[in-house]
């Protein structure tokens, strides 16, 4: 054996390989990830993009129909809806990653804990999960955000802890499963730590479901942040966020329906693209589906 | 494994040894299953035990009571001379190194998100060996040893045979060079026509290592042919400890001698019909064994005595050890 003929026919592809190779594989979920890439890009180079001030009042032109001027019109106190709607969308794509965000913060781990550990541990948990599901999420969220007060960070900062009962309870109960499985086991014997055990093998093996429930969760919390920002307790006017839009709008629906198109279509977009995301990402983190 | 291994000198020393061992799982109800109810051996080192028994005798449960998997309710386990209960959990971390186990499922024993090469550099990482370069070595001359070609390092279990697996379980083990495996049914799931060469694997490992083993299966023609010694168990209980040889041509416990008779292949050649026993009736339930003697219940020499009174463990002749009232040194029960 020579150690380096050897070491040649084991060489690992680079990050960027492998990349290219899923990116041929997988059309869709590489679209939707150029798709998320310019909304992330929209929301961050918002001032330069948009071509109005998103605040700026005009009060003479008011719910104007789409014109060269205003592309897609103008709003309840004259401001140009596509300004607000790029501004918007940084405040949406915050709002939304730092729900879910919050929500895998304390979901996981404890969901972890619980499946991993048992016993009265397991009990306290399963029980706390329990009580938090049987509330009606957005009367708990608006009830979060008026302990912690208003604003948006404090209101999604809610939804993520309203939303983390769901990661917990799905990660627990596959790290039920997997914490019996003979690799755990395997790895115990060579002196494996449970840090290392949770981390190495029970997280990669029990995370799947929770993927595929936080794209889905991105979109509810998209829709989330309107409710709230429609309650007043998210985004503050005259600050624009999809949702407040979509709010705002929704007071207008009998004079000037064409306001609600834009923020909804976004919403939707977005989400849509989320989800086949999360969908993409499944798949490429499961090598027994490698190829499909 | 058929050949005496190694040296001669080490042959007395105890690599493991077991006392009165106890292993009970709660049931829901408060209830427990005695899977495994006061079991004493000792393995030397560089021997091959093989343990027999029908399924459900509770020879996995000792397997992973003997690499520390499972807990023992009672009674003790010394790995050479250390009580492994004394050990601090960084000590045992290091010891716990050298006793490994070779699972049934080749399959299941490897995490299906990590490559081969994960798997195999994992050991040392966890016993903190080596450096990155090294460790890959010593992974890839591992996966040679066990007959593999090392290009299949980056693959995923889900891309190789079962027999592949088995050798990947065998070379990760290696990795960490343990003197004792327990070897759990390891060529059970597998192809009939790979088993040979998995067996022979474990063979050459022995004698190239000094390996000991404690050789775990249901198929007695296996045993015979891999183990020096062989343990006998019977619903959480040893029935029966000796030499081989001696347990396969000559059992002298009742149940050792109707395992045997319901098995085709090796029948004992001093073997008369009137002494072949066939087993009757279903294995009780290791909720509630039988009192006394577990094997009354199915034994067709029970009396009073077995109902009241356990069998203690006898070493009726040199090296041969029997939990039977009736068993005499020639095997006839009486
Ligand atoms: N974790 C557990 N919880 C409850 N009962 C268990 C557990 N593990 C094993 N048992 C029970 O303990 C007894 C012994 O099981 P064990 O797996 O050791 O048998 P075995 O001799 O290896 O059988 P087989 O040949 O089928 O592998 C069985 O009755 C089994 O149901
Ligand atoms: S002790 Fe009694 S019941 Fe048990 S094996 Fe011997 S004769 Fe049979
Ligand atoms: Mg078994």
């Amino acid at each position: 054996m020579t150690t380096h003929a050897l070491d040649m026919a084991v060489k690992e592809d680079s990050l960027f390989s492998k990349f290219g190779q899923w990116c041929r594989r997988d059309k869709r979920g590489s679209a939707s990830l150029l798709v998320l890439l310019v909304i992330i890009g929209i929301a961050v180079f918002a001032p330069w993009v948009a071509p109005y001030s998103p605040t700026e009042q005009d009060y003479s032109k008011m719910l104007m129909e789409p014109s060269a001027a205003h592309w897609l019109g103008t709003d309840d106190l004259g401001r140009d809806v596509l300004s607000r709607l790029i501004h918007g969308a940084s405040k949406s794509v915050y709002a939304a990653f730092l729900a879910v965000g919050i929500a895998l913060l304390i979901g996981v781990p404890v969901g972890l804990l619980a499946g991993f550990l048992g016993g009265w541990v397991d009990v306290c948990i399963s029980r706390v999960i329990d009580t938090l599901l049987s509330f009606p999420a957005i009367v708990l969220a608006v009830a979060v955000t008026g302990a912690m007060g208003i604003g948006l960070t404090n209101a999604m900062v809610s939804v993520g802890i309203v939303f983390s009962p769901h990661i917990a309870r799905l990660i627990r109960a596959r790290t039920l499963v997997v914490r019996e499985e003979l690799y755990v086991d395997a790895a115990r014997c060579f002196g494996a730590s449970t840090t290392r055990l949770l981390v190495r093998h029970v997280t990669p093996n029990a995370i799947q479901p929770v993927i595929v429930q936080c794209t889905l969760l991105l979109a509810v919390a998209l829709l989330a942040e309107a409710s709230l920002s429609f309650l007043g307790l998210g985004v503050q006017p005259p600050e624009p966020s999809w949702g407040q839009m979509l709010a705002r709008a929704y007071m207008y629906m009998e004079i000037s329906p064409e306001q609600m198109y834009a923020p909804g279509l976004m919403i939707m977009v977005t989400a849509l693209t989320f989800n086949t995301l999360g969908e993409s990402l499944r798949v490429a983190l499961d090598p027994t589906m490698k190829g499909l | 494994m058929s050949t005496a291994s190694q040296s001669s000198v080490e042959d007395d020393r105890n690599i493991v040894t077991v006392e009165n061992l106890k292993i009970h799982f709660p049931l829901k109800g408060g209830q427990t299953v005695k899977a495994v109810d006061g079991v004493s051996f000792q393995i030397r080192a560089g021997e091959t035990l093989g343990i027999i028994g029908e399924s459900g005798s509770g020879k996995s449960t000792v397997g992973r009571a003997l690499v520390g998997l499972l807990k023992p309710t009672g009674g003790t386990l010394r790995y050479g001379d250390t009580d492994i209960s004394a050990l601090s959990a960084s000590e045992y971390k290091r010891l716990r190194k050298n006793y490994q186990i070779i699972f049934q499922d080749p399959h299941a024993a490897l995490n299906p998100r990590m490559t081969i090469l994960q798997s195999l550099v994992e050991p040392m990482e966890i016993q903190g060996e080596g450096t990155r370069e090294s460790r890959r070595k010593t992974a890839l001359a591992a996966l040679e040893r066990a007959g593999l070609a090392t290009e299949i390092a980056l693959r995923h279990p889900h891309e190789l045979s079962g027999g592949q697996k088995q050798r990947i379980n065998i070379a990760r083990a290696l990795t960490v060079h343990p003197q004792f495996i327990v070897c759990d049914e390891v060529v059970a799931a597998l192809d009939v026509s790979v088993r040979g060469s998995i067996l022979n694997l474990f063979a050459d490992l022995q004698e190239e290592l000094g390996l000991t083993y404690a050789f775990i299966t249901h198929d007695i023609s296996v045993v015979a042919h891999v183990s020096q010694r062989v343990g006998v168990m019977y619903l959480g209980n040893m029935m029966e400890l000796g030499p081989t040889d001696a347990v396969i041509e000559n059992p002298l416990h009742p149940y050792t001698q109707a395992l045997l008779s319901a098995e085709p292949r090796p029948v004992p050649s001093d073997m008369r019909e009137d002494r072949r026993i066939r087993l009757e009736g279903e294995i009780p339930s290791p909720v509630a064994p039988p009192s006394g003697c577990r094997f009354r219940t199915r034994c067709p020499f029970a009396t009073e005595k077995c109902k009241t009174e356990v069998p203690q463990w006898r070493e009726i002749v040199r090296n041969h050890r029997v939990a039977c009232h009736y068993a005499t040194p020639d095997g006839r029960i009486g």
